[in-house]
């Protein structure tokens, strides 16, 4: 074997059908090892979003195949496709999405709570660690709303690490951040891919970002070139 | 655990539009608390007014009505079949109005497991002397025990007691209206003349007012005994039997039987009463439908609160759905608040409605219709509170159903995009 592959894109095509028929994504095959932090570039609108939006299981109206550690999403139920992005799956969004009347400690856990493995006293514990290893622990108990953008980025991050999922997706996660901050998340999840042996499936626009990652998979018009 | 979380999410989200999501409770508690209020009051009446001709009406009354024989003499020997009779002119026989046998048919039915009780009734028809002036009236020979059990008389003695009746052989619970015209009050004595010319002394040990002016005018009550002295007979004689049925159903097959079986004449409670049914049903009719659609004016409120709300959570949605939660679950979270919307303000609302019920039972609520009653009858029957609060419950889910589907149905993806 000597490779593990996390996740594997196997020919997948996408239409948008409105307002007129429209072939977004052609015949995407790519594969992931675990451990691996791979960029993705490209041209505004040749589709990395869509792209990333299916590789999430978010998105299911697509043809190819989608295996995540061996497993063939394709064939999920949406309810099963919801556990699978709770407990395997870690995403953080260009615009920090965050539950803006929870505590920071609130939205962090929350993922962790659905998944409903550990007690709440250990999600807690837990949550708390990964804030810390984040630099945000101060801000626990503050309400999402009341914190900086950077902050709210890094919460993010925290949030999609809780339930130590086998890939992290971010679309853009440093676009809407001054370089300071952007320097500052590209090295933490640097860090996280190089000591926790995460996967990290990156989109981006910032070349010095993607040079810095394993490999980069160019997209121009729908493929990968 | 599952739902501990989607409650929580609720409850925090209901939290942060406290203002909305209090004017969205309020009006369920509006609607409920008039429903209870309304339903509360309304059958209090009906109960009322029901009583105020039921609880004195016989569920059976026996007498003999005066009325041409049924077989003509010529149709003793006339052949009908072949001949046709004409008689002209018809008069009624002279009927006694005694009731034959009237001591073993109360026997009778006084072991009946239908009957409540069976009572007998002598009416006299009489004049109150005063002076020369001479009032016409009836006299009831009754047993006034009795009567206030079966007819609850007592409710209409505005002064003395049916007791004080029964004490007194010779004395006599006079309607007010006479009272009134004679100057009459308790202990005084009052005169009447008998059919058959004899006078009479009476002590009057009690005033009766039915409210209803042309019986208060001339009916009064005595005895069974006086009665009979009265009329001059002996204590055989009596000219009505009034039967009270625990169950009302019963009255007209039972009325059927007692007429045949005795061949008396013999009259339900429903053919005296008919209208009487159909008020109560029409008065219960106005009652739900104001409240139905008070219930209805507050469940489009909670549907537009909810409809906002998910507006607004757009975001919120669109984060649950992509960490893993289910459009089950989002569909929970928004149900969950409509359904704490509508408990708590179910809830306040029986309160309310329990409150205000409470506030018109002390109502002074006097009229000459019924002595007794000094404040606003009001019927507290818990089966309205159940009533009341599954109807908040029912409301609240229906209106909060579809928005919260919509909610399940939402693409994280659109929201995402749309930013
Ligand atoms: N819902 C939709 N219906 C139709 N066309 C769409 C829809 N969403 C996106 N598109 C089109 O699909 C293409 C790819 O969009 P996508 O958002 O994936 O681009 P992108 O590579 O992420 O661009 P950017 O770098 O600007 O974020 C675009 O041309 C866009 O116009
Ligand atoms: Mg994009």
């Amino acid at each position: 074997m000597g490779k593990d592959i996390v996740l594997k894109a196997n020919n997948i095509n996408k239409y948008f059908r409105e307002p007129t028929l429209f072939h977004v994504l052609k015949d995407i095959s790519f594969e992931i090892e675990t451990g691996e932090f791979v960029s993705i570039m490209g041209k505004s609108g040749c589709g990395k979003s869509t792209l990333l939006y299916i590789l999430s299981t978010m998105d299911t109206d697509y043809e190819g195949q989608l295996l995540l550690s061996g497993d063939d999403l394709s064939l999920k139920t949406a309810d099963e496709l919801a556990y699978i992005r709770n407990r395997d799956i870690g995403f953080i969004f260009q615009f920090h999405y965050l539950l803006q009347e929870f505590t920071v400690l609130e939205n962090v856990m929350l993922p962790a709570k659905k998944l409903g493995i550990k007690s709440l006293q250990e999600i807690e514990h837990d949550a708390m660690e990964k804030l810390r290893l984040l630099g945000i622990a101060d801000q626990a108990k503050k309400l999402s709303m009341r914190i900086s953008g950077g902050q709210k980025q890094r919460v993010a991050i925290a949030r999609a690490l809780i339930n130590s999922p086998s890939i992290i997706m971010g679309d853009e996660p440093t676009g809407n951040l001054d370089s300071k901050n952007s320097q500052n998340v590209f090295s933490i999840l640097k860090e996280l891919s190089q000591e926790e042996k995460l996967s990290l499936l990156v989109v981006t626009h910032d070349l010095d970002f993607a040079k810095k990652t394993n490999r980069i998979i160019e997209m121009a018009d729908g493929r990968v070139v | 655990m599952n739902y501990s979380i989607i409650l929580g999410i609720a409850k925090t989200h209901l939290i942060s539009r406290l203002k909305q999501s209090a004017i969205a409770a309020l009006g369920v508690t509006f609607g409920i608390g008039t429903f209870i209020t309304l339903v509360s009051f309304m059958t209090g009446l009906n109960g009322l007014l029901d009583g105020l001709i039921l609880n004195r009406t016989p569920h059976v009354h026996l007498y003999n009505e005066i009325k041409i024989s049924e077989k003509q003499p010529i149709d003793f020997i006339a052949q009908p079949e072949k001949e046709l009779s004409v008689i002209r002119s018809i008069r009624p026989k002279f009927n006694q109005l005694r009731i034959h046998n009237a001591l073993p048919i109360l026997e009778y039915l006084n072991k009946d497991k239908r009957v409540k009780g069976a009572i007998p009734q002598i009416t006299v028809q009489v004049f109150y002397k005063a002076g020369s002036v001479n009032l016409n009236g009836i006299l009831n020979g009754i047993k006034p025990l009795e009567e206030d059990r079966l007819f609850s008389l007592g409710d209409y003695i505005i002064k003395g007691e049916a007791q004080l009746l029964k004490n007194t052989p010779s004395g006599i619970i006079i309607g007010a209206g006479i009272a009134d015209k004679l100057k009459l009050d308790m202990g005084d004595r009052v005169y009447l003349t008998a059919p058959n010319g004899g006078l009479f002394q009476l002590k009057i040990v009690g005033l009766y007012q039915s409210g209803l002016a042309e019986i208060d005018d001339i009916q009064s009550f005595v005895n069974v005994k006086m009665a009979q002295r009265i009329v001059g007979q002996s204590d055989n004689y009596i000219t009505d039997i009034n039967i009270k049925l625990y169950d009302l159903e019963e009255s007209v097959p039972m009325a059927k039987q007692l007429s045949q079986q005795f061949n008396i004449s013999a009259r339900d409670i429903k053919a005296a009463n008919a209208q009487f049914e159909t008020g109560t049903s029409i008065r219960n009719i106005i009652t739900y439908a104001v409240s139905v659609t008070l219930l209805i004016v507050a469940g489009f409120g909670i549907y537009n609160i909810l409809n906002m709300l998910i507006y607004e959570k757009m975001n919120d949605i669109a984060i649950l759905k992509a960490t893993g939660f289910s459009g089950k679950d989002v569909q929970q979270i928004f149900i969950s608040q409509a359904m704490i919307i509508g408990v708590l303000g179910g809830i306040l609302g029986l309160g309310v409605g329990f409150f205000l019920s409470v506030l018109i039972s002390h109502t002074p609520f006097e009229t000459d219709a019924l002595p007794t009653i000094k404040t606003f009858p009001v019927n507290f029957n818990p089966a309205y509170y159940v009533i009341g609060i599954l109807f908040a419950l029912v409301a609240t889910f229906l209106a909060g159903y579809l928005p919260s589907r919509r909610a399940r149905d939402l693409d994280p993806v659109e929201i995402i995009r749309g930013q």
